[in-house]
């Protein structure tokens, strides 16, 4: 059997056996629907409301303010769609993750206008830019706490302050964060806030919007009471439960430093893939980062074939964005902080979690500089380069 | 035991690719399945003339989904490789030129010379496999006599795909299989019922690909909206092989060496297309008995059964993909060029479409019909 080696965390994480555990009565025995008044439904009312605590103390807030979702793209659009009006001025950035960024896309043919903040070519927004882009009617700021592709964390904080001087709401997609950063709320002064459970050990199809109180957000679906009139239809109760557990164990996580282990992985393995590949380097260094990401560009080669090879060797990450049929397209990320196509094309993300271990990291040191070695060879456009370099000395 | 050699499938997910890749399974190889994405079909919706919603064939979703399901089902890795710049670049727009200019392109052949069997290849040696497998209707084999490659015309003629394949080069032809040469499509189908495969009875795909409905000049309209350019004024007049001017025209773009419909005059015999002048935007037309050429020319020559064209050469002409091939003589007539002389005057010779040479089942080579 090939030996298999995940680094695409970013995209999502296995369940832990803990969360696993926790969920795993609720789809049998405890089964009840948490809105029945019966001895069932009281005792699924209460495994999600004690989920509901656990989600609070990860993200330093009041447990009604949590809105269970299905996810990340679903909080993302709640905020979005539920905080603005026609009319209104909505003010984004061009690094968002697509539930983001096509969201406020589709808003723009809704009415809204939005504004879509450039970054530096490390891949972070300038808070002056924000400044400079508020309108009377601006309504919502929604800027992502940190990338999923590049990892580069935003001065949200600052961006916060600045939400708050000006009385606009802030929204802020901490997706890429949680179980990587300490998270608070009231710190970064977010009146909204995105979280999804798969991209932290929990399942997929589940997620949170951190909903400030007195924060005044339309649903997108309509029906019963649920998430006190926040989110309609029957809470997923399972996920929930899982959501909670997982939480829980991040936020343990971070207090024992976890987050700083996976870093000196991180960083191990970038400085020894770097050091054994010439004409390559790691995208946002200069940025703060989340502790589990790196985006290593390596010229003249298809990132798209590398990929793949990497992929039939055992080791699993992933380059660009994925378009619908599966294909990958140069990253609006990049392409945003100003890296050639060419560069963009040629970039691959490695993203690690609380579960990659110093084996899995020297796997992807010795694989991945073999990989672009083969790849290169067969360049033509490499050839050419060695060439003229070998030419013009 | 030495490593099985690795194979990278084109898989387009139709039935012939679908097929290849399980026949090649069970002789035991190992498999890469790989998927070009050449076109985004949603890209031309609701422009100009263009339906809000594109169902084409090239590159659709279903077709993708069609390929990861067989990919599964048989246990192989699969991937879907983006080529959408190169097949713009090296395909559409040539498509695009070659109806302004007056001349009627194949972009399959341009396809296969600059993305099947140029990027498909080059992605294939880089993740691992030397050789790809494709569900075309051709045979290939090395001819130790020759030491050259030679492209055969399958056992499934009515199949025969080797007109789209003449500009393949000795060694895009040795780094390339086959599988379905020796097969009829019937036999094909069977076989893929027998692998259990979900889409045996998929119906083939006939038109060109990344053209949803085979609407050329709806897509002309719409490719060229799409680029912020506007339809060259190529408008002009209808002319006799006399010169005389029977009528006017809105755009070369819309006539066909042959056609005639839409011709928009009237006139007591059937006039054809006989010819059009690109440079005067000006089409020539006439009676079915004009219509025949003796010889044609072809240029940009690639040759597959022969190093080179060194003396006058009996072979049959096939001047587009449904053409029963007819008797010439070859002979050189420039460095990059060739005359053929029919034995009979051949109809609707069309400049833009490619002239193939066969010597019975074999490919000698091919060019662009001037």
């Amino acid at each position: 059997m090939m030996r298999r080696v995940y680094m695409d965390a970013n995209a999502t994480t296995p369940l832990l056996p803990e969360v696993f555990e926790a969920m795993h009565p609720y789809f049998t025995e405890r089964f009840g629907n948490a809105s029945s008044v019966h001895s069932f439904g009281q005792q699924a009312r209460g495994a999600v409301e004690q989920a509901r605590m656990s989600v609070a103390a990860l993200l330093h807030c009041r447990p009604a303010e949590i809105v269970f979702t299905s996810g990340g793209t679903e909080s993302d659009n709640l905020a979005l769609f539920g905080a603005t009006r026609p009319g209104d001025h909505l003010i984004t950035t061009s690094i968002e993750h697509h539930a983001v960024l096509h969201a406020a896309e589709h808003l723009a043919h809704c009415g809204r206008e939005v504004t879509f903040l450039p970054v530096n070519a490390e891949g972070v927004v300038d808070p002056d830019d924000l400044r400079r882009a508020l309108r009377p009617n601006t309504r919502l700021i929604s800027v992502m706490m940190a990338n999923n592709e590049t990892g580069a964390i935003q001065p949200i904080e600052e961006i916060g302050a600045i939400a708050a001087e000006a009385g606009v709401q802030f929204h802020t997609d901490a997706v890429q964060t949680a179980a990587k950063l300490p998270l608070d709320v009231e710190k970064i002064g977010c009146h909204l806030m995105s979280i999804s459970g798969h991209k932290m050990h929990a399942p997929q199809g589940t997620g949170v919007l951190f909903v400030r109180k007195d924060t005044k957000i339309e649903p997108l679906f309509y029906g019963g009471t649920h998430e006190r009139q926040r989110r309609a239809g029957t809470e997923n109760l399972a996920g929930i439960v899982a959501l909670g557990k997982a939480a829980e164990i991040a936020r343990k996580g971070i207090e024992e430093g976890a987050p700083q282990q996976i870093a000196i992985l991180r960083d191990r393995m970038e400085h020894e893939i770097l050091a054994r590949v010439c004409e390559a380097g790691a995208h946002s260094t200069r940025a703060p980062r989340v502790p589990n990401t790196t985006n290593l560009w390596f010229d003249h080669l298809e990132g798209e074939a590398l990929v793949i090879s990497l992929d039939l060797k055992g080791l699993a990450v992933s380059g660009g964005s994925a378009c619908a049929s599966g294909a990958s397209e140069p990253s609006h990320v990049l392409t945003a902080m100003h890296v050639s196509i060419a560069r963009a094309r040629a970039s691959l993300r490695f993203s690690l979690s609380k579960l990659t271990t110093a084996e899995d990291v020297d796997f992807a040191i010795e694989v991945v500089p073999q990989a672009v070695a083969k790849l290169r060879e067969l360049s033509p456009s490499y050839r050419k380069h060695q060439e003229s370099m070998s030419l013009s000395s | 035991m030495p490593m099985p050699e690795t194979i990278a499938v084109a898989m387009s997910g139709g039935v012939d690719s679908s097929t290849v890749a399980a026949m090649l399974k069970t002789e035991g190889y190992t498999l890469v399945g790989l998927t070009l994405q050449l076109w985004n079909q949603r890209r031309l919706a609701g422009k100009p003339g263009m339906p809000e919603t594109t169902e084409g064939r090239c590159c659709s979703l279903d077709d993708v989904y069609d390929a990861r399901r067989v990919a599964e089902h048989l246990g192989i890795p699969y991937y879907v490789v983006n080529q959408q710049d190169r097949f713009e670049q090296d395909v559409v727009q040539p498509f695009v030129q070659e109806y302004l200019s007056g001349r009627t392109p194949v972009p399959c052949t341009l396809c296969n010379n600059h993305l099947k069997f140029a990027q498909l290849l080059d992605t294939a040696r880089q993740i691992g496999a030397e050789r790809i497998a494709t569900g075309h209707y051709a045979r290939n084999e090395y001819d130790p006599a020759r030491y050259r490659w030679v492209l055969k015309r399958p056992a499934d003629t009515s199949k025969d795909q080797t007109y789209f394949l003449f500009g393949l080069t000795q060694e895009q032809l040795s780094r390339s299989l086959f599988p379905l040469g020796n097969y009829k499509k019937p036999d094909v189908r069977a076989l893929a019922h027998e692998q259990g495969l979900a889409l045996a009875n998929k119906p083939d795909s006939q038109e060109i690909c990344f053209i949803p409905g085979g609407d050329y000049k709806q897509f002309l309209d719409a490719y060229l909206a799409d680029q912020g350019e506007t339809m060259p004024d190529t408008s002009g007049e209808l002319v006799t092989t006399t010169g005389e001017v029977v009528g006017h025209h809105a755009g070369i773009h819309n006539f066909t060496v042959g056609q005639r419909k839409g011709l928009g005059i009237a006139s007591s015999t059937p006039l054809y297309v006989l010819g059009i002048n690109g440079a005067e935007r000006k089409v020539v037309v006439g009676g079915n008995e004009d219509l025949a050429s003796k010889t044609l020319r072809a240029n940009r020559l690639n040759w597959i059964a022969i190093p080179q064209l060194d003396r006058e050469l009996r072979v049959q002409v096939k001047i587009r993909h449904r053409h029963e091939p007819a008797w010439a003589i070859l002979a050189m007539a420039g460095v990059d060029e060739v005359t053929a002389t029919f034995d009979q005057p051949q109809r609707a010779v069309t400049p833009g479409q490619a002239a193939v040479f066969y010597d019975g089942d074999e490919v000698v080579g091919g060019g662009w019909i001037l």
